[in-house]
């Protein structure tokens, strides 16, 4: 009797000594925690991988070669170019004629070798033209043009095109480098940052030199503000109504499990819907961002009125009860006093909403927001709504799938574009949310 | 009370503020509340006591109608408020809980300063004409709340930075600004210690004069103390209902006797 009181004092062991039980359960959370450790590195690994890769081929993107002339045309020059057939191909002409008589004056590249020339530039007859249509006044004067060299003498300078590698065409030949290389040492071909790059619109299949994500950026902006202005209000409207107001049934059950099924849709069919509801049956304009802007609404919807629910839900029924106490009607209790605590929430699912349709590309190209078609910028601002127009992410795909080597660097630059406004989106909604949380 | 209208002071010879006849309360299949008869008086502290999950709570948010809310509860009978069924058609819940305020049983203060959680009431009553009225509405109302002394320097502060006792007397507070006529009170000091409850007892008492006053609690001292009446509630039933005294002292039913001697809850 003695002896079992004592041995139920004594059930267990030494504290000082570890038991097997416990040794195996402290080796099993230590594996654990390793797992976890590794699975965060390997994600670090890759971000990391992915940011330098993304980096690397995008922003030779943002630079450009361009050569340098200054130029004197004469009217008769200018009446000449104009009354032919290929007007832009005769100002190129001219273009050249000038960089060769100035190149033999600097007694650059020996014989003057117009076709050489055309090589070398890009597609500047264009330009020219334009600018003599818009001022008149300078024909006669001497006017200062850099213009984009080619693209094989731009992916010369960023190593895309090499002595060794290149297959003499009728793009470029090997002897062209060493004219380039002169045309170098004379400060007529110089490298600059790339504006055109950020602030101009598509370009043809042969000139990606002279394409820009500009016009495109205008697109997605003017989508956002349709996505923005119809499923914030919409959105939350519906959440409010679903969480606060609505009788919990059948119909509302069904409801329910429906837009989270909505969520789950791939984007494609909301593009396919777009084009049969909005194009061929209501007849809005194709291409158009405000098409664009209603199609990627549907799609952000239920994004938004899942966070929205979820952050009413997490509004203590306390306060809920609080309002009603004082004799506050329903309505009083969820704008005074249920919203305001519930905005972080709500903000913070916008913004994702939004970025997420900032990002989406199929559903755009089904209702034709196709790259190509971002050739000129929206002529004022609500004209922006309903000319044709591409976004971000279909300009992108657009250039990745176009032959020419530097549209695909294009491409990466264009992502860099799209993940900086993505950043910055992210970055408002964690200001918003730092603002809008007072818990007092 | 000087009410001079003949025919309720036939009925109401005793002042009676609320009546409840044949109250019954479904939660979905369950019967939570049985044909409860109870006559709440006026100027009167009325104390529910009972085991937990008898129904006293569920008994005392019918009172405002706060059972409204959930969607799955059905009350029949009649409640008369000075004589009005409070569940008739006509009756806006609202309006309603102006003249029946509340007191929940965790201090609930808004997120806003300690003005604005009182004066939020009579602003969406528009009892306040001008921001003085309101300024006189809020020290009235803290002064009643027995928190004026403790709050008058940071009214701007918000209500949540107090301490529990003071949040719960800030509620009380806010229960009196839109001058209700009932004040219900679910188990106000459950979360209290022994000091802010003592506190808040000294306040329900001196509340009596101006409201009448129903308080749910699970504490038989506390009943004891501060109430006149008092109703005994187990499994949905009313059981006894009478003088504080004479249901602490000399109960009828056994099973309130069983109860406050501490042999059933």
């Amino acid at each position: 009797m003695a002896d079992a009181t004592a041995n139920a004092h004594k059930r267990h062991g030494s504290l000082t000594q570890v038991d097997p039980r416990t040794r195996r359960r402290n080796a099993a959370e230590a594996r654990f925690k390793a797992y976890g450790l590794a699975a965060i590195a390997l994600g670090i690994f890759f971000l990391v991988v992915l940011a330098f890769s993304i980096i690397r081929s995008g922003v030779p993107a943002f630079t450009t070669t361009v050569v340098s002339l200054e130029m004197n045309v004469s009217p008769a020059e200018i009446d000449q170019a104009e009354s032919g057939m290929l007007k832009t191909a005769a100002y190129t002409k001219l273009f050249i004629a000038q960089l060769g008589s100035q190149m033999q004056e600097q007694g650059i590249g020996g014989e003057v070798d117009p076709e050489a020339i055309g090589r070398i530039l890009g597609k500047v007859g264009n330009d020219l033209r334009a600018f003599y249509q818009a001022n008149p006044d300078a024909v006669g004067e001497p006017v200062d043009f850099t213009v984009n060299a080619s693209s094989r003498v731009d992916g010369y300078f960023k190593g895309r095109v090499t002595r060794e590698g290149l297959v003499d065409s009728r793009f470029l030949v090997a002897t062209d480098l060493d004219v380039v290389d002169q045309l170098t040492e004379a400060g007529i071909i110089t490298r600059q940052f790339d504006w055109g790059f950020l602030l101009g619109k598509d370009a043809g299949v042969d000139n990606p030199g002279g394409a820009g994500i500009g016009a495109s950026v205008l697109g997605s902006f003017f989508m956002m503000l349709v996505v923005l202005v119809l499923s914030l209000p919409i959105g939350v409207a519906a959440s409010i109504y679903l969480e606060e107001f609505a009788p919990k049934n059948r119909f509302t059950d069904i409801i329910e499990v429906n837009i989270s099924n909505l969520a789950a849709v791939p984007s494609i069919v909301f593009g396919i819907l777009g084009l049969a509801v909005f194009i061929q049956f209501a007849s809005l304009p194709q291409s158009a961002p405000l098409v664009g802007g209603l199609v990627l609404t549907l799609m952000t919807l239920p994004t938004i009125i899942i966070s929205t629910r979820a952050s009413l839900k997490a509004v203590p029924p306390s306060i809920r009860d609080a309002a009603l106490g004082v004799g506050a009607s329903k309505m009083q209790a969820v704008f005074h006093h249920v919203l305001p605590l519930a905005a972080p929430g709500i903000l913070t699912g916008t913004i994702i909403g939004l970025a997420q349709a900032l990002g989406e590309t199929a559903p755009l190209l089904l209702i034709g927001m196709v790259g190509f078609v971002a050739r000129e910028f929206p002529t004022g601002f609500w004209d922006g709504f309903v000319e044709p127009n591409s976004a971000m992410p279909a300009q992108i795909y657009t250039w990745a799938a176009r032959s020419d080597v530097a549209f695909y660097e294009k491409a990466w630059g264009g992502i860099i574009v799209l993940l900086v406004f993505l950043l910055i989106m992210n970055a408002i909604a964690i200001v918003l949310r730092r603002r809008f949380e007072r818990r007092w | 009370m000087n009410d001079m209208r003949p025919l309720e002071r036939i009925v109401d010879t005793d002042n009676i503020k609320i009546s409840a006849k044949g109250c019954q309360v479904y939660y979905g299949e369950t019967h939570a509340i049985k044909d409860v008869d109870v006559q709440i008086e006026d100027n009167t502290v009325t104390a529910f006591i009972g085991p937990s999950g008898c129904g006293k709570s569920t008994f005392l948010r019918c009172l405002n109608r706060m059972n409204d809310t959930i969607d799955i509860c059905r009350v029949e009978g009649e409640i008369l408020l000075d004589g009005e069924n409070i569940y008739d058609k006509k009756v806006d819940p609202v309006q309603l809980r102006a003249k029946v305020g509340m007191v929940f049983q965790k201090p609930n203060p808004f997120p806003k300063s300690i003005y604005d959680n009182i004066a939020y009431g009579p602003r969406i009553h528009g009892l306040a004409k001008s921001k003085a009225d309101l300024d006189v509405i809020v020290e009235k109302s803290l002064r009643r709340g027995a928190i004026w002394d403790e709050v008058k320097d940071r009214l701007d502060k918000p209500g949540t930075g107090l301490s529990g006792g003071q949040q719960q007397r800030l509620c009380i507070a806010r229960a009196v600004a839109t001058e209700p006529e009932v004040l219900l009170m679910d188990e106000p000091c459950s979360a209290l210690d022994p000091i802010a409850t003592s506190q808040v007892e000294e306040l329900i008492d001196e509340l009596r004069t101006q409201y009448s006053v129903v308080i749910v609690t699970h504490s038989m001292q506390q009943a004891a103390r501060v109430s006149q009446k008092t109703a005994f509630f187990h499994l949905g039933n009313l059981v006894e209902f009478g003088e504080t005294g004479q249901i602490f002292t000399n109960p009828t039913d056994p099973r309130t006797e069983s109860y406050i001697s501490g042999r059933i809850g």
